[in-house]
């Protein structure tokens, strides 16, 4: 075998595996990203977006944080104007989780009707800039 | 000052525009008189863009607080320190100092660049006065830095507590350094591919460019990770975040052709391959400086979201059509001189090392794009974090890392096999050696051993490497050891300083392995309470809360814990960590309150504590505590990585520039008789003639 033919075997084998590892990943890794009416939809066709692990993005309703800081839980509602989820997450809130920030919460919607994240983000308008005063 | 400023910006533009056409222009009707202009006129785009940015620092120092710029991102109390930063925490003053520093290197390359490569400089000076333009076009039309305010507020908004670290005052500059300059390769590409010289010449040109821009983006990166580890409080140092991802993807593309460029050099093969590799490292800078932007993808660094991203995408368009058009018409005259021989060769070791890097390229871009692109396909945004890069990248990473100890050991064009079995002997033990430890040590997670072990590969091919060539001297010179190893590092320093670029590879590559290994736990203490976490080298650490204090600083308050540590009982310090709230000089609070995170960093582990937050305002404190194993070896694999690359870079010693029988990097030629050598054992005796 030529040497053309046998580093364009090689070359095949690592294209190959870098496509195998990239599809495998984003089917295993891959998470639904929505907006609160999104989920609803979806969760209304569909039963089993219920316990999916999933990202939803949206706004926190004012006044609807109230922080257990003794047991590091921190609930309150996502909306995205038209559909409203209560969330629950036990952990650490992050430095920029403030009322009516925009966040990002991992995690699932349980049977509950309740968001049980693992994860929130708190997605500043823009995190390097002051928020203007209102 | 600020008209100054604004005055000045439309001058840079108007030198910039008129650098451009005289450049293109000179280089295409070969017109001496147009070419001195366009060289004449990067010394003025330089000088007007740096007087601009001086009316801004100005304004900045001044707290001239009618400037939207000023106010926006400083405040009266802001330490001194940080107003230098200022410059570039926001989204226009970052604009000013990228052209400004663009405009820099367009006249460095100018200045520096050597009598044989003049023929490039007259398009070099068109291209790089083309992108600044770009760039001060953004600033004038979508975001000046000089833009007034109607009422001037009593103070300014402040800079964001984040931005307030030593860090953040120079990780942008660097990676910047490191972005920017990658547009002197670009512009060379171009000239070479105008001018239809396309020799190795350019090569030689641009390598030096090539290595300058990735060992500012790897310092960037460095420092990016040192900040986002000390600073933002979750924990590690790279979360696989767009932005990172956007600045990774240039330094991949650029390791690729740093690679490359030496088949190019030494066989006259991958000529097409590396000004690909040269135009896409430049395109992906575009590329990311629109991600960080406009906003398009969700990532904790970006800016406020705003028109400037269309503009980055319609010129990242338009560059990215012009250049490959340019690119395809000269294809013809890049045909390569040489085939590949043997698959057990330098050259396919080193394209294999090139595959690798641009999969991997690949994946972290399709990931970070992935939002994107599975909506306008399926209609549904589906995300990737960290555990998709991980996944993918570990295996290529380590395969990569295996390469990485391989290529050097395989003679170029075709290796025999005594020269195999005479260079693979003992870093093939060396790796057994490293496996049978690892197994009995009772270590079972197949990528952290496969990482350990290659790892010890790799330092056993370089020390082995480093060994012959030091005896070789040692035999024809009779100096002792450590004469000869700086000898042969100080001769040939681009080999032997890219071998500790590749040991620096190795500390870091096993210091991300270890931190597999991280162990947390989160505890609400009252002063007095302990809580013990494991590490993972059997040490049981006990941490007591002692108590909370409150006072002022210069613009903050601060609720500080502190921490009492022990290790297997035995004291070995305290931590302390703070929630910092920054207030305006009135008192009253800005920004949501930051963290400062406790770090007792060891060659072993860190510990790594933070305050999350007081129970009810009383003594009673909620903290995370951390175990971060081998963090340290990331510093120093980056410092090593940065004098590897330093050592590569200073000039003179290498005997690349000389023409003639000796070969670029090596003081060999490949005749038949030496292919089954190492190259190092003749080195010294080339030296010598």
């Amino acid at each position: 075998m030529k040497a053309g033919t046998k580093f364009a075997l090689g070359a095949v084998l690592i294209v190959g595996s870098v496509g195998y590892l990239m599809a495998s990943g984003i089917k295993q890794t891959g998470q639904y990203f929505l907006t609160p009416s999104e989920l609803a939809q979806r969760v209304s066709v569909d039963p089993s977006f219920y316990d999916l692990g999933l990202k939803v993005g949206a706004r926190v309703v004012p006044g609807s944080v109230s922080k257990e800081t003794a047991t590091q839980t921190l609930r309150f509602h996502i909306t995205d104007g038209s559909v409203s989820y209560p969330v629950i997450y036990k952990g650490l809130a992050p430095d920029t989780f403030t009322d009516s920030v925009e966040v990002v919460v991992e995690g699932r919607l349980e049977k509950d009707g309740v968001i049980h994240a693992t994860d929130v983000l708190a997605k500043c308008g823009s995190r390097y800039e002051a928020v203007p005063k209102a | 000052m600020i008209l100054l400023g604004h005055l000045s910006l439309w001058l840079a533009f108007l030198v910039g525009l008129w650098g451009a056409i005289t450049g293109f222009a000179g280089g295409w009707q070969q017109r001496p008189d147009l070419q001195q202009s366009a060289r004449h006129a990067t010394v003025a785009l330089f000088g007007a863009l740096v007087v601009a940015v001086i009316s801004l620092e100005t304004a900045i120092f001044r707290h001239d607080f009618t400037l939207e710029y000023v106010a926006a991102y400083t405040s009266r109390n802001l330490p001194t320190f940080y107003l230098w930063s200022a410059l570039y925490a926001g989204q226009k003053g970052s604009l000013l100092f990228w052209a400004t520093v663009l405009s820099l290197f367009a006249l460095l390359a100018q200045v520096l660049t050597s009598r044989r490569h003049r023929i490039y400089l007259p398009y070099v000076a068109a291209v790089t006065c083309a992108v600044a333009t770009f760039f001060i076009t953004v600033m004038l039309f979508a975001a000046n830095p000089f833009e007034r305010l109607a009422f001037a507020p009593m103070d300014g908004r402040g800079m964001n507590p984040q931005l307030q670290n030593p860090g953040m005052v120079f990780h942008p500059p660097m990676l910047y350094l490191g972005y920017i300059s990658i547009t002197i390769p670009f512009a060379f590409a171009i000239s070479a591919l105008l001018t239809k010289k396309l020799d190795t010449e350019w090569l030689v040109a641009v390598r030096k460019w090539t290595l300058v821009s990735w060992l500012f983006l790897s310092i960037g990166l460095l420092i990016g990770m040192w900040w986002a580890y000390v600073e933002l409080g979750w924990g590690g140092y790279w979360a696989w975040d767009p932005v990172e991802n956007a600045a990774l993807l240039p330094w991949l593309v650029m390791t690729a052709f740093l690679h490359s460029v030496m088949v190019q050099e030494k066989r006259g093969m991958l000529k097409k391959w590396n000004l690909a590799l040269v135009l896409g490292a430049w395109l992906l800078s575009i590329f990311g400086t629109f991600i960080t932007r406009s906003g398009v993808i969700a990532s904790v660094h970006s800016f406020t979201q705003s028109g400037v991203g269309y503009f980055f995408l319609v010129f990242l368009v338009l560059a990215a059509v012009a250049s490959f058009t340019l690119y395809a018409t000269r294809l013809p005259l890049l045909t390569a001189d040489a085939k590949l021989e043997s698959m057990v060769s330098r050259e396919a070791s080193f394209l294999f090392n090139n595959l690798l890097l641009i999969g991997i390229a690949f994946s972290v871009l399709w990931g970070t794009l992935f939002p994107i692109l599975s909506e306008a396909v399926k209609g549904t945004k589906i995300t990737v974090g960290p555990p998709f890069f991980n996944q993918v990248n570990v295996p290529l990473g380590v395969t990569l890392l295996a390469l990485t100890g391989i290529g050097p050991l395989i003679a170029w064009r075709r290796a025999s096999i005594l020269n195999l079995r005479r260079q693979f002997a003992v870093p093939v033990t060396a790796f057994v050696f490293a496996l049978l430890i690892l197994l009995v040590a009772g270590l079972r997670d197949f990528w952290t051993i496969m990482t350990v072990s290659f790892g010890s590969f790799v330092l056993a091919t370089v020390t082995q490497e480093f060994g012959r060539g030091a005896r070789a001297r040692g035999r024809q010179y009779g100096e002792s050891l450590p004469v000869a190893v700086f000898h042969l590092l100080a001769r040939n320093r681009r080999r032997y300083g890219g071998y500790i670029v590749h040991v620096a590879i190795v500390l870091l590559f096993v210091a991300f392995a270890g931190m597999a290994f991280k162990k947390e736990t989160q505890a609400t203490l009252q002063p007095g309470e302990s809580v013990t976490l494991k590490s993972p080298y059997g040490h049981v650490y006990t941490f007591t809360h002692i108590g909370i204090s409150q006072y002022n600083a210069l613009n903050r308050e601060i609720t500080a814990g502190l921490v009492d540590v022990k290790r297997d009982g035995k004291h070995i310090g305290r931590l302390r960590t703070e929630k910092r709230q920054h207030v305006d000089a009135f008192g009253n609070p800005t920004f949501e309150p930051s963290t400062e995170v406790g770090i007792k960093s060891g060659v072993q582990e860190d510990l790594y504590v933070v305050l999350a937050g007081l129970v009810n305002g009383t003594e009673q404190a909620v903290y995370r505590f951390t175990i971060n194993p081998l963090v340290w070896w990331v510093w120093f694999g980056g410092f090593v990585l940065v004098i590897g690359g330093l050592i590569v870079l200073w000039p003179g010693g290498t005997p690349l520039a000389v023409k003639g029988p000796r070969q670029a990097g090596y003081g060999v030629k490949l005749e038949p008789e030496n292919v089954g050598r190492s190259d190092s054992l003749t080195v010294g005796r080339h030296d010598h003639a």
